[in-house]
C-alpha cells in the first residue's frame, strides 16, 4: 500500500506539470494585452519597459520555467517563513497579481476561508442528508419513499444552481424576508446574536450547494446498498439471529460505504468548481469570485494560480480516493 | 401450434415432430429494437422525458413560424408587461394578449425570446454533444482496438480528466472571445467557441466506456471469424464493433446533452456566454436576476425550461440505460 501511494505521488508530478503547461499555454495564446489599459500618451519605449517589469519580455519557455520556480519553490518558502519566522524567501520574486501589484498567494489566502466555510459545510450537510436517504430507499426498494426520493434526487440533479439560487432568494429574502440575500464576509462571530446572523446568511448558499451533493451521493448510496443487500453474508447474518438494525446498519452499511467514500473524495474538487456559480449568486467573495474578477480584469498570474490550485485539488483528491479504496477494501490489492 | 391438421392415428413420435412441420414461424420475428422499445415503454419517467424532449425540440424549431413576433423588436410603449396569468390574482397588472408571457424592460416579447433562446440552447447542446461523442468514440475505439495506441491515449484521457473544467472553460471563453468574434461575427464566433470548448472538455467518459466495451468485444469469436476471412481493421470496426457499442454511446449522449445545456447556461449566467442581444435560456435568466423582485417570472420561466429539459433528458437516459441492457430487459 505504501509503495502504491508513493508511486501515485510520483506519478502525479508529471500530471501536474502537464496541467500547468496546458494552462500556461492557453493563457499565452490568449490575445489579451495587460498593457491595454495604459494611456496612449505613454511613449512606446516606456511601455516596453513596463512590459519587461511584468516579466513579459522573455521567451515563453523562460516565462514558464520562472513561473514554475516561483510557484513550487518560492511560494512554499514564503509559507515556511510565515510559520517558523525564518527568512528563506527574503528578497525573492513572488507571483505578483497585475491588478493589485501584491503577491497572488496573499490574496488567495485571504479569500480561501470564505470558500472553505461555505463549500465545506455544504458538503458535510449534503453527505449527512444523502446517506440516510440512500440507505432507507435501498432498504425499502420501490416503496413510496424510494420513488419520491429518486424523483427528488433526479430533480436535484437537473436544476442548475444558478436557478435554485435566485429562486431561493426570491422566496426567502424577497417574499418572506427571513434570510439575507447577500453573504457578508466581514461579519465576525463574537456572541450568540452574531452567530445567528452568520447562520442565517449561510443557510441559502449551503443548501444550494448541498442539493447537488445530496442528489448525486444518495443515488450512489442506494445502488451500493442494493448490491450488498442481496449478498449471502446478509442472509447468514440474519440466520444467526442478529437484529435487523445490526444487519443493515453494521454489516451492510460498512461494506456499502467503500465505494461511496471514494465517490465522496472524488466529488470534493467538483464542488469547488460548482462553488464558482454559487459564490457569484450569493456574492460570497471566495476564490471562485476572485477567479471571475481576475478573468475579466485580464490578470493572468492570478488566473493561472487559481486554475492551478483547482487542478492540484483534483489530482490530490483522485489520489486520496484511490488510496482510500485500497485501504478500506482488503480485496483490492494494487501491485 | 400448427395450422396443419394432424393426420389421424398419429402416435406420440409424430406429435413431437409437429413443430418441425411449420411452414413459417408462428410468431412475427422480433427485432432487437422492438425489444428495446417494449422495455422502454415500461419506464414512465423515460417516456415522459423523451416526449418532453421531442415537444420542446419541435416547439423551438416550429415556434418562430407560429409565433411570428421578432424577439429583438423593441416596443418601448409595452415594456415590462406581466404574463397573462398574473391577471388572475392582480387585476391592476399590465397584461395583454399581444404578449402572453409579458415583455422585458425594453419591450421585447418574452415568448418569442424564450423560443429563440431555446433554439440557441438546444443548438449548442446538440452540437457540443455530437462533437464530444465523435471525439470520445474515436478515442475509445482507437485505444480499445489498437494496442499500441492504448497506453498513451488512455494516459492522455486521464490527464484531461484531471483538468479543472469550469475554470478552464471560463478562461478559454473570455480569452478567445475577441478573435473569433472578429472572424465569424459576434453570434457565429461565440457559437463555435462555446460548442468547441464544451465538446473538447466532455468526451472523456464516453471514450472510457467505449474503450472498455471494445476491449471485451474484440476477443469474441465473431471478430475472430471476421478477421479469418480477411476483413480489414477498418471494416471490422465499422461493420462489427461500432454497431455493438451503440447502446453505451446513446446513454452517454443523453448525459452529454444534459451537461452541455447546463454548462452553456452557466457560462451565460456568469457573463461569458453569448452577446446580450442573442438570447439563450441562461442569458435570459442571468439578465433578469437584477429585477427578479418585481418580475420573478423572467427568472422562473427560462429556469423552468432549462430544468425541465435537463430533467427530461436525464430520465430519457435512465430509461435508455435500462432498455438497452439485455440483462435487465424482459424483467
Amino acid at each position: 500500500m505504501l509503495t502504491f501511494t508513493i508511486r501515485r505521488l510520483i506519478l502525479s508530478i508529471p500530471t501536474l506539470l502537464f496541467i500547468s503547461l496546458v494552462i500556461f499555454l492557453l493563457l499565452q495564446l490568449a490575445p489579451g494585452d495587460p498593457m491595454a489599459q495604459v494611456p496612449l500618451t505613454v511613449p512606446p519605449e516606456v511601455k516596453e519597459k513596463m512590459r519587461e517589469a511584468l516579466g513579459l519580455g522573455q521567451p515563453i519557455h523562460i516565462q514558464y520555467l520562472k513561473w514554475i520556480i516561483q510557484f513550487f519553490w518560492i511560494e512554499p518558502q514564503v509559507l515556511v517563513d510565515h510559520w517558523f519566522g525564518t527568512s528563506f524567501a527574503e528578497g525573492k520574486q513572488r507571483v505578483i497579481s497585475w491588478q493589485t501589484r501584491s503577491p497572488v498567494m496573499d490574496i488567495v489566502v485571504q479569500r480561501i476561508p470564505q470558500t472553505l466555510w461555505v463549500v465545506g459545510l455544504s458538503y458535510v450537510v449534503g453527505i449527512l442528508i444523502a446517506l440516510p436517504i440512500g440507505i432507507y430507499s435501498a432498504y425499502r426498494q420501490y416503496s413510496v419513499f424510494d420513488q419520491t426520493g429518486t424523483f427528488i434526487t433526479m430533480i436535484g440533479f437537473s436544476i442548475p444552481p444558478f436557478f435554485t439560487g435566485p429562486l431561493l432568494i426570491v422566496l426567502f429574502s424577497v417574499q418572506l424576508g427571513w434570510l439575507p440575500s447577500i453573504y457578508d464576509t466581514t461579519h465576525v462571530v463574537t456572541d450568540w446574536e452574531s452567530f445567528k446572523v452568520q447562520f442565517m446568511q449561510m443557510v441559502m448558499p449551503v443548501m444550494v450547494l448541498a442539493l447537488q451533493t445530496t442528489a448525486q451521493l444518495s443515488r450512489y448510496m442506494r445502488s451500493s446498498m442494493l448490491d450488498n443487500l442481496g449478498q449471502d453474508y446478509v442472509r447468514t447474518a440474519r440466520a444467526k439471529g442478529l437484529k435487523e438494525g445490526v444487519v443493515v446498519m453494521v454489516h451492510v452499511l460498512r461494506n456499502s460505504m467503500i465505494p461511496v467514500i471514494t465517490v465522496i473524495a472524488l466529488g470534493v474538487p467538483a464542488i469547488f468548481g460548482g462553488a464558482i456559480i454559487t459564490e457569484n449568486v450569493f456574492k460570497v467573495n471566495g476564490i471562485g469570485q476572485l477567479l471571475l474578477t481576475a478573468l475579466f480584469a485580464n490578470d493572468i498570474p492570478m488566473v493561472m494560480t487559481l486554475t492551478f490550485i483547482f487542478a492540484i485539488l483534483i489530482v490530490l483528491f483522485n489520489l486520496i480516493a484511490d488510496v482510500l479504496y485500497g485501504v478500506l477494501d482488503p480485496r483490492i490489492r494494487y501491485d | 401450434m400448427t395450422d396443419h391438421p394432424i393426420p389421424a392415428g398419429s402416435d406420440l413420435e409424430i406429435d413431437t415432430l409437429a413443430a418441425l412441420q411449420d411452414k413459417e414461424p408462428p410468431k412475427e420475428p422480433r427485432s432487437q429494437w422492438k425489444d428495446v422499445w417494449d422495455q422502454f415503454k415500461h419506464h414512465k419517467g423515460a417516456l415522459f422525458g423523451g416526449g418532453f424532449l421531442i415537444f420542446i425540440t419541435l416547439a423551438v424549431l416550429l415556434g418562430p413560424y407560429i409565433w411570428t413576433l421578432d424577439p429583438q423588436k423593441l416596443d418601448i410603449r409595452n415594456k415590462d408587461m406581466r404574463p397573462i396569468y398574473t391577471a388572475l390574482w392582480d387585476s391592476t397588472a399590465k397584461v395583454g394578449w399581444g404578449n402572453p408571457l409579458g415583455t422585458d424592460n425594453l419591450g421585447r416579447d418574452m415568448l418569442a425570446n424564450l423560443i429563440a433562446g431555446g433554439r440557441a440552447s438546444m443548438a449548442v447542446g446538440w452540437a457540443a454533444m455530437v462533437l464530444a461523442l465523435v471525439i470520445g468514440t474515436l478515442v475509445g475505439v482507437v485505444s480499445g482496438y489498437f494496442k499500441k495506441a492504448d497506453f498513451w491515449l488512455m494516459r492522455f484521457t486521464d490527464l484531461v480528466l484531471s483538468l479543472p473544467i469550469l475554470p478552464l472553460l471560463l478562461v478559454a471563453v473570455t480569452l478567445f472571445r475577441e478573435p473569433l468574434r472578429a472572424n465569424f461575427g459576434p453570434e457565429g464566433g461565440m457559437f463555435i467557441l462555446i460548442v468547441s470548448v464544451i465538446g473538447l472538455t466532455s468526451w472523456m467518459q464516453t471514450a472510457r466506456i467505449v474503450r472498455g466495451d471494445i476491449l471485451a468485444l474484440k476477443e469474441r469469436e465473431f471478430i475472430l471469424a471476421a478477421r479469418s476471412i480477411g476483413t480489414t481493421s477498418g471494416a471490422i470496426i465499422r461493420r462489427h464493433l461500432l454497431p455493438n457499442v451503440v447502446s453505451p454511446i446513446m446513454v452517454s449522449a443523453t448525459l452529454g446533452l444534459a451537461t452541455a445545456i447546463i454548462t452553456e447556461s452557466a457560462l451565460s449566467f456568469l457573463g461569458v456566454g453569448f452577446p446580450s442581444d442573442f438570447p439563450t435560456w441562461g442569458k435570459l435568466l442571468a439578465d433578469s436576476v437584477q429585477r427578479m423582485e418585481q418580475y420573478p417570472e423572467r427568472v422562473i420561466l427560462p429556469g423552468i425550461l432549462i430544468s425541465l429539459t435537463v430533467l427530461g433528458v436525464n430520465y430519457l437516459g435512465d430509461g435508455l440505460r435500462d432498455a438497452l441492457d439485455p440483462r435487465i430487459r424482459g424483467r
